[in-house]
């Protein structure tokens, strides 16, 4: 989702260092590298993805976020991404806690479960929700703690740990989340996107 | 070993301070290269060979008449692409295929050093061939990479000379020799030791070579370098040539002659007292000891782009190990990349064709150039 790399981009500021956790195939850190900054490298549990961006020269460990977090230094980064995969952890909350060790800032992004589309699913056929953010059945999802928009904000708010920006993705539209209009973004946007501050 | 005289060397003639506090000058140090150094004389990669390694990576070894120990990684269009690279291994000192060791010909005595060689160690052997940049007049080589002792060696190099070395490629390797590495290369040792032609080291004179406790040492450690799994689906128990058992001590089972024939064919091409020191030299490894047990400290000043590998099935030399590297390069901010390939071929994958890891470090090191030698114009 470019749209999502735009905004992401948009929050690091320059020639900053940051580390985009569960990379994938490096796409975010590819696009950071040409917008952004020099200075990021990326965290992958699979070994084909992560073969795939050190091919690309990219740079890039192979390990995951719940175990491997714990050799980087408290504030090694000025940002730690966690892009779409917060709801695929078994304990989500000791890697936001980690994320916001080793990062100075944390940029999460969720696919958000509160989508109208999501919830008319579930209202009207009565079976777990498959869109095209979720599109896997219940038995064979990676999803283990789906959670909406407001979810997160109250996780935060409990948590205190600060917000100090959340956009809502839906399409390409891209819009600023308020306690305000909290509610209404939480039925609209397709991704949630949450800058964070320990 | 005949044909020796087919070896490039240089003759290093400044003096070498060994860890041992002996110091040595005047020494040959053998080479071989492959590819071209370019006009910039960027493009050079400096490969350390492992234990029973020498200075054919590729190609076919003049001496022996074998292929190179890394054929399947270096070569035109190869991981190490000499249309690409200017690729430099030397033989390490203490080794016995033209450089400085223990086979080399005492001028005064005119006899071979034999345990008159001083024990030598990695950084020993980094330190002599650090000599060769200078010899090609290199400022900086894009990258050092080496697999087993040549991971070892690397990590030295990168400690020794933080700054002339874009890229380093440690692989399946450590940074300190443990208890069970240590083991398994004295018991090698002892095996040289305990054959009666060993006699203290004097076997050249008398031109009879202690081949049998050579090759049960060799033995030993090739059953090291393979994994439980890919032993049992290559051999099993698989009889050798025969229907049956024969209820005797021939060789039964194919894993037997395996074994037999790996050792028989290793005295050939190797020196008994090398393997001693180059053993030694691997088990007095250990980067951190310098500084207090702080590895983190030995890469402080580098800004060297590190890339580790290790195997999955590699036992010898395992992941843990390989990630202490990563996680003590983590831990000071430096640029570090890590992979563990899926492989059941032991400590041996990295001599072998596995292509995920091949392909990886062709790509890897083809990407990086463009990024660091080609976008500075």
């Amino acid at each position: 989702m470019k749209q999502e790399f735009k905004v992401i981009s948009q929050l690091i500021e320059e020639k900053s260092q940051a580390l985009d956790v569960g990379c994938g195939d490096g796409e975010l850190i590819e696009y950071l590298l040409k917008y952004k900054t020099k200075d990021i490298r990326g965290l992958e549990i699979s070994k084909e993805k992560v073969q795939n961006c050190l091919s690309k020269g990219l740079t890039v460990i192979e390990g995951d976020a719940e175990n491997d977090l714990k050799q980087f230094p408290d504030l090694s980064f000025d940002y730690v991404i966690l892009s779409q995969t917060l709801q695929a952890f078994l304990n989500p909350e000791i890697v936001i806690k980690e994320l916001l060790r080793v990062g100075k800032r944390a940029i999460v992004t969720i696919p958000n479960f509160g989508h109208w589309k999501v919830r008319i699913d579930l209202l009207t056929k009565g079976t777990m929700p498959v869109t095209k953010s979720l599109p896997n059945e219940w038995y064979n999802t990676p999803n283990l703690h789906m959670c909406t928009i407001q979810d997160f904000y109250n996780f935060c708010k409990k948590r205190n740990i600060k917000i100090y920006k959340s956009l809502s993705l839906n399409g390409e539209k891209i819009s600023n989340i308020s306690i305000s209009n909290l509610k209404f973004k939480n039925l609209i946007s397709e991704l949630g996107i949450f800058l964070l501050e320990k | 070993m005949d044909n020796l005289s087919k070896v490039k060397s240089i003759i290093v003639k400044k003096s070498l301070k060994l860890d041992c506090g002996k110091e040595i000058s005047n020494f040959p140090l053998a080479y071989e290269t492959y590819g071209k150094l370019n006009e910039k004389r960027d493009n050079a990669i400096l490969v350390f060979h492992a234990l029973t390694g020498d200075q054919y990576a590729s190609g076919k070894n003049p001496v022996t008449n074998k292929d190179g120990w890394w054929s399947y990684a270096v070569g035109p269009g190869k991981a190490f692409d000499t249309n690409k690279f200017f690729v430099i291994c030397a033989n390490v000192i203490g080794g016995c295929m033209g450089s400085y060791g223990p086979s080399t010909i005492d001028p005064n005595t005119k006899k071979p050093l034999g345990t008159d060689f001083p024990v030598i160690t990695i950084n020993d052997m980094v330190n002599a061939q650090y000599n060769l940049l200078e010899f090609f007049e290199i400022e900086k080589l894009f990258a050092v990479a080496g697999g087993s002792m040549g991971g070892m060696q690397v990590l030295q190099f990168v400690s020794n000379f933080p700054n002339k070395a874009k890229v380093a490629l440690p692989i399946a390797c450590t940074a300190s020799h443990s208890a069970q590495n240590i083991a398994f290369n004295e018991l090698g040792r002892q095996a040289i030791m305990s054959d009666s032609n060993w006699k203290d080291g004097l076997y050249e004179e008398k031109n009879n070579n202690p081949d049998k406790g050579l090759a049960v040492a060799r033995m030993a450690a090739h059953i090291t370098y393979l994994s439980k799994k890919g032993l049992q689906e290559k051999f099993g128990r698989k009889l050798q040539e025969r229907s049956d058992l024969k209820f005797g001590f021939d060789a039964d089972f194919q894993i037997e002659s395996y074994l037999r024939y790996q050792g028989s064919v290793f005295v050939d091409r190797f020196d008994a007292n090398s393997y001693l020191y180059i053993t030694r030299a691997m088990d007095y490894f250990d980067l951190t000891k310098k500084f207090n047990g702080n590895l983190s400290k030995a890469f402080e000043k580098t800004k060297t782009k590190f890339f580790v590998i290790s195997f999955t099935s590699d036992w010898l030399y395992p992941t843990s190990e390989n990630r202490d590297i990563v996680i003590s390069l983590n831990a000071i901010g430096a640029e570090v990349s890590f992979v563990e390939i899926k492989s059941d071929k032991g400590h041996d994958s990295f001599l072998l064709d596995i292509p995920d890891f091949l392909n990886t470090i062709k790509n890897y090191l083809n990407a990086t150039f463009l990024e660091l030698n080609e976008t500075r114009i």
